[in-house]
């Protein structure tokens, strides 16, 4: 039908516009990592993380309590999600196949999908408006929320992986099958899920939705769980979007700490999984 | 023993099922919550609220349809810009990379997920809308008059929020399209080649092997892109319009309860946006479901048609 060099020609065309696209995609990549570690770096000094915001027209400050207030909310959080998350994950894992595990791998993945902004107001509903006041608690159950779904799959993912000859084992040891999950497969995929885990942690760290209308903000240093809390990203939110010259430095200052934390965290969940890989190819 | 061991093994089931069952039924209070929130708004407005474009809160009318609008408009537009885009990516990653760049470009473009949003809404102020504002003033007159370009170039509105969407789903179809891509059995790439199709054709047969899964991996960068919220948010203007205008500033469903939730003063407009909270967990909720569906579907037939060549062997034996 179509001669051989008009195909050929068809097929290096759109071949290269598919290499073409992942630079499409890597430029915004590019020019929004170089913008944060410019524009951050400039307002980056220790102050960021020892002192309290200044007021309105003062130079200088930091967020040391918007700091504080992240990982206290991101603690929250891990304490709920990942009990819940491992459990149900072993769950969906031992019993994959079975109507309830899939319930559970659906459920994983709808609320992967529920829109973090709603999963805010949900939580606002259960745990704000019945006592009438923002609290750090409300902030953590709903990071916690988020975290839940991935860390569920995570660990369902890499206990699946587990060699099935390590669980025969213990098996034929006379073992039973919880004994055998909880002392012979976790334990084979712990470093697994617990880099998953910390991934999981510092991809929530950077929401800023779910945290409007819980943790809310503050200005002072709190570490209560029942008042509201200030976090490095809505405090990012409320300075990008004041009209303060000093507030854009240092909200662009805070980005530099979340993309920071979020890439470093990825590298190292990367290099942890990669030599998890070659210690199973290994033997 | 054997009854012990059994008990054990019992008891193991229940007590990991029992939490396992807080998963499924955290999803359902959701919905039961947000429904229960919004009685108010539901029994006042029913139906109406989907279709009246009238959001007032000073005089206690509230009406959906802008922001319904608003977040369709702009989740359909930022698809149709990233899915050619993740899709050639997937492609490349899968099918053409050489080996040693796989990883690392892989790692790359799954990068930009991490990027927390509001992140992507910092650049978006102070880059990305005064450079729109810039390309909308030097459009020409002629193409101004069509709707699409239509008012004034202010730089924020919906083209801004486009692009800013498009760039944070690419990741999400892209890393789902070439998971799809590697389910795809090396058999049917070859026979395509053994047909003396080009590499480009190849690639097409394997696309459409994996067809279910690659609409799946699109609806899920939809999914993304509705409940996107803190990066729209600062971009998009604020402002419950329908235009087709992609200069307009217009709004979404996520944009509105981040920006008025905490300032909603009655019980009518508390109740009004947690309605429209509603209206947003039920339109993801249809499309992650089916996302799903089609790529849990997609990997059983991988499973599945895999298996015919050990079939086929004696065949050829027999030949």
């Amino acid at each position: 039908m179509r001669n051989d060099a008009v195909r050929r020609l068809i097929s290096k065309v759109i071949t290269s516009l598919c290499a073409f696209a992942v630079l499409v995609a890597l430029v915004p990549l590019a020019l929004i990592l170089f913008l944060v570690i410019t524009q951050g770096i400039l307002s980056l000094n220790v102050d960021f993380f020892t002192r309290m915001p200044a007021p309105v027209g003062e130079a200088g400050g930091g967020m040391a309590n918007a700091i504080a207030g992240t990982l206290i909310l991101i603690g929250l959080g891990a304490v709920f999600a990942i009990p819940i998350g491992v459990i149900s994950g072993i769950y969906a894992a031992e019993f994959s196949g079975t109507k309830m595990a899939t319930a559970v791998q659906f459920a994983a993945d709808t609320l992967n999908g529920v829109p973090s902004i709603v999963i805010g107001v949900f939580v606002y509903g259960i745990a704000v408006l019945p006592v009438k006041q923002f609290s750090a608690a409300a902030g953590g159950l709903a990071l916690g929320v988020m975290m839940l779904p991935i860390i569920t799959r995570t660990t369902e993912e890499l206990l699946k992986l587990v060699p099935i000859s390590l669980r025969e084992g213990a098996l034929a040891l006379g073992a039973t099958r919880g004994w055998t999950t909880v002392s012979v497969v976790l334990p084979a995929a712990a470093p697994g899920i617990i880099t998953g885990i910390v991934l999981a942690l510092a991809r929530i760290a950077g929401e800023t939705a779910p945290l409007l209308f819980t943790a809310f903000n503050n200005r002072f240093f709190s570490t209560r769980l029942d008042q509201p809390i200030s976090s490095l990203t809505v405090q990012v939110f409320t300075y990008a979007i004041s009209p303060y010259q000093e507030w854009h430095r240092q909200a662009w200052a805070g980005a530099l700490v979340l993309v920071a934390l979020v890439l470093l965290c990825s590298v190292l969940a990367r290099y942890a999984t990669r030599r998890l890989e070659r210690l199973q190819t290994g033997h | 023993m054997s009854t012990s061991s059994s008990s054990h093994d019992l008891r193991f089931r229940l007590g990991t099922g029992l939490v396992a069952l807080i998963l499924v039924l955290l999803v359902a209070a959701i919905g039961f919550e947000l429904l229960r929130q919004s009685q108010l708004s539901i029994a006042k407005f029913g139906l109406s609220f989907w279709i009246n474009d009238v959001w007032d809160p000073v005089s206690g009318e509230f009406g959906a349809r802008p922001f319904i609008w608003g977040t369709l408009y702009s989740s359909v537009l930022a698809l149709a810009l990233a899915t050619p885009i993740a899709l050639g990516i997937a492609i490349f990653l899968s099918e053409l990379c050489p080996n040693s760049l796989r990883q690392p470009l892989t790692f790359l473009t799954e990068l930009l997920a991490a990027i927390p949003s509001i992140v992507y809404g910092l650049w978006g102020i102070f880059v990305l809308v005064p450079a729109v504002r810039a390309f909308e003033a030097s459009l020409p007159a002629a193409l101004r008059a069509l709707p699409f370009f239509s008012g004034p170039p202010v730089g924020v509105g919906m083209l801004s929020a486009v692009l800013i969407l498009a760039v944070m789903v690419i990741p999400f179809t892209s890393s789902v399209a070439r998971e799809v891509l590697k389910a795809v059995p090396m058999s049917q790439r070859e026979a395509a080649y053994a047909l003396g199709a080009t590499q480009w054709e190849a690639i097409r047969a394997a696309l459409y092997y994996g067809r279910t899964g690659i609409v799946g991996a699109i609806m899920l960068g939809f999914g993304r892109a509705l409940g996107e919220t803190m990066a729209v948010t600062m971009v998009i203007g604020n402002n419950p319009q329908i235009s087709l205008s992609l200069f307009a500033p217009q709004y979404t469903m996520a944009a509105v309860l981040a920006n008025e939730f905490t300032e909603a003063a009655d019980e009518l407009y508390l109740d009004a946006l947690i309605e429209v909270g509603l209206v947003l967990f039920v339109i993801t909720l249809f499309v992650n479901a089916g996302s799903r569906v089609l790529i849990w579907r997609m990997n059983r037939t991988a499973t599945v048609r895999t298996a015919p060549p050990v079939v086929a062997a004696p065949i050829g034996d027999a030949a």
